[in-house]
């Protein structure tokens, strides 16, 4: 469903992505991982068509994406800067709403409806600043759930909320991407959150950022905190996401990939 | 702005009073000659006396008018100059020369030139007024569409909003707090405008005229009783402005506290 194809970034002399490759299959959840400075941002803003990148093509269902596409919703790390802080949490999350065409009582409806589903039913008229930053991310979570994306990025989603909270939602993720059969971009710096999270773990390079792995994740579903953490092929592939984001030469070769994309066994 | 608290305000009252009280008593001991300036409580009963003097509340309507309409005008070409600038940085860049140019230049100055530019008195009062009110909100204006976040309007973008819903939905309401701090300053501003082309340029109504008016009898207590009714008039306004600003942008005044 989305296909990147030569994808690369300059700002001025300095080059943020080069060349990088990728396709991701519907509902499927891609983490991206990679040092910090390897463009992943530069990558996610150019999938959401906040920038225009200087080279190659992003293709959203085959369409070449010019502008921010339809269908595809953001959730930025930054919850506090990306919620509105003069609306509730029910107006911030039935905002983008409005592109649907949907009248101001279906907003509402739908916009309660995600809020329950992330646990802030409670919470509708709160406003964000009344809210810890868990409960703020959740509420952006919450505005992309509503909005029913067909892809959703997330741009180290749970990079600025304590180490518990940051489980939580994690799992949260997990659990209603699952429901909606949402496809996810999850970038990160996080390596253990990759593979926790991801049926795929796509590994960057320094900048200019390419890709230099593309690794399938095969645990087995669903997943537990503890559980999952402590099998042994979550240790193995944690260590090998591990080498390769810190440019150490892999033992076995990544780079072939005849089965990152597309593979047929969802273990999930 | 800060906010008057029963305690604040209790003793701002103190204050006002303890000035008044030994100015009425340095009157009474003939400190000055109360013939030629009149003792406080005359003042004061004079002011009073004012608000139901029919010739005085003619022309306190009609400043009050003029105030009005060029406060109006002043958001109504400030507040979109002043978003367009804010959100297209290269007008900006070409009309800043300008704009330190003019802004400097006491509106009073202008004050001749616009007598001869209008016949009507009215028309005069307000061009000057808004001259010199317009550039609080446009500066507020600019910087506070500066101040908001870019990635509050990322975020909409990447929703597939386009310029003018970011605009509309992100740009004004984030801007808002800076704007109604112009707004208020504004109105101020206007107010001293507004009198004072009265009283440099005459006409038949406005309190300025009635004070022209009252200082060519030599009444001083008339004099001095409107002029601390106008500036009732202008506490009265900004308290009634930051009440609104605090009631309407709890949430600016919480998150600038917050960001501690």
């Amino acid at each position: 469903m989305l296909e990147l194809v030569d994808l690369g970034h300059n700002y001025g002399s300095y080059r943020a992505i080069d060349r990088v490759n990728l396709k991701v299959a519907q509902g499927e959840v891609v983490c991206i991982v990679g040092p910090s400075g390897c463009g992943k941002s530069t990558l996610l803003r150019s999938i959401a068509g906040l920038i225009k990148p200087t080279g190659g093509t992003v293709l959203l269902d085959g369409k070449p994406v010019d502008g921010s596409p339809e269908n595809l919703a953001v959730v930025f790390q930054d919850y506090s800067r990306s919620l509105y802080p003069w609306m509730s949490a029910l107006a911030n999350v039935g905002l983008p709403l409005r592109r649907r065409g949907l009248d101001k009582k279906k907003r509402d409806a739908a916009a309660m409806n995600a809020l329950e589903q992330v646990g802030l039913a409670g919470a509708a008229a709160k406003f964000p600043w009344e809210m810890s930053g868990g409960m703020q991310q959740r509420v952006s979570i919450a505005r992309a759930l509503a909005y029913q994306p067909k892809l959703l990025l997330m741009d180290e989603p749970f990079g600025s909320v304590d180490a518990q909270t940051r489980e939580e939602l994690e799992d949260l993720t997990l659990r209603v991407c699952a429901h909606h059969g949402m496809t996810i971009l999850l970038i990160t710096h996080d390596v253990d959150e990759s593979v926790y999270v991801g049926d795929r773990v796509v590994v960057l390079s320094k900048a200019p950022g390419t890709v230099v792995g593309d690794l399938p994740v095969q645990l087995p579903g669903p997943r537990d905190q503890i559980h999952t953490r402590e099998l042994d092929a979550f240790v193995r592939l944690r260590a090998e996401v591990g080498r390769l984001v810190r440019g150490i030469t892999p033992q076995r070769n990544t780079h072939g990939n005849t089965h990152g994309y597309g593979y047929g066994v969802e273990t999930r | 702005m800060p906010k008057l608290n029963g305690a604040g305000l209790l003793r701002g009252l103190i204050g006002t009073a303890g000035l008044l009280v030994v100015l009425e008593a340095a009157g009474r001991l003939g400190a000055w000659d109360t013939e030629r300036l009149p003792l406080v409580s005359t003042v004061l009963l004079r002011a009073g006396e004012l608000l139901a003097d029919p010739e005085f509340l003619v022309s306190a309507w009609s400043s009050l008018t003029t105030w009005a309409l060029a406060l109006a005008l002043t958001i109504a070409i400030a507040v979109p100059a002043g978003l367009l600038l804010g959100m297209v940085r290269p007008a900006e860049v070409a009309v800043r020369p300008l704009i330190e140019f003019l802004r400097p230049i006491p509106s009073v100055a202008l004050i001749p030139l616009v007598i001869l530019m209008f016949s009507e008195t009215t028309n005069m009062r307000i061009t000057v007024a808004v001259y010199a009110a317009l550039w609080p909100v446009l500066v507020n204006t600019i910087y506070g569409v500066r101040d908001v976040d870019p990635l509050a309007k990322e975020t909409l973008r990447s929703f597939g909003f386009g310029p003018a819903s970011v605009a509309y939905r992100v740009v004004l309401p984030g801007a808002a707090p800076f704007i109604a701090t112009g707004i208020r300053l504004a109105a101020s501003v206007a107010i001293v405008l507004v009198v004072t082309s009265e009283l440099i340029a005459g006409g038949i109504e406005g309190i300025g005229v009635f004070i022209t008016i009252a200082a060519s009898g030599n009444r001083l207590d008339l004099m001095i009783g409107a002029t601390i009714l106008v500036g009732l008039f202008g506490i009265l306004v900004n308290a009634l402005l930051v009440a609104g600003e605090n009631r309407l942008f709890r949430w600016h005044r919480a998150r600038t506290e917050g960001a501690t």
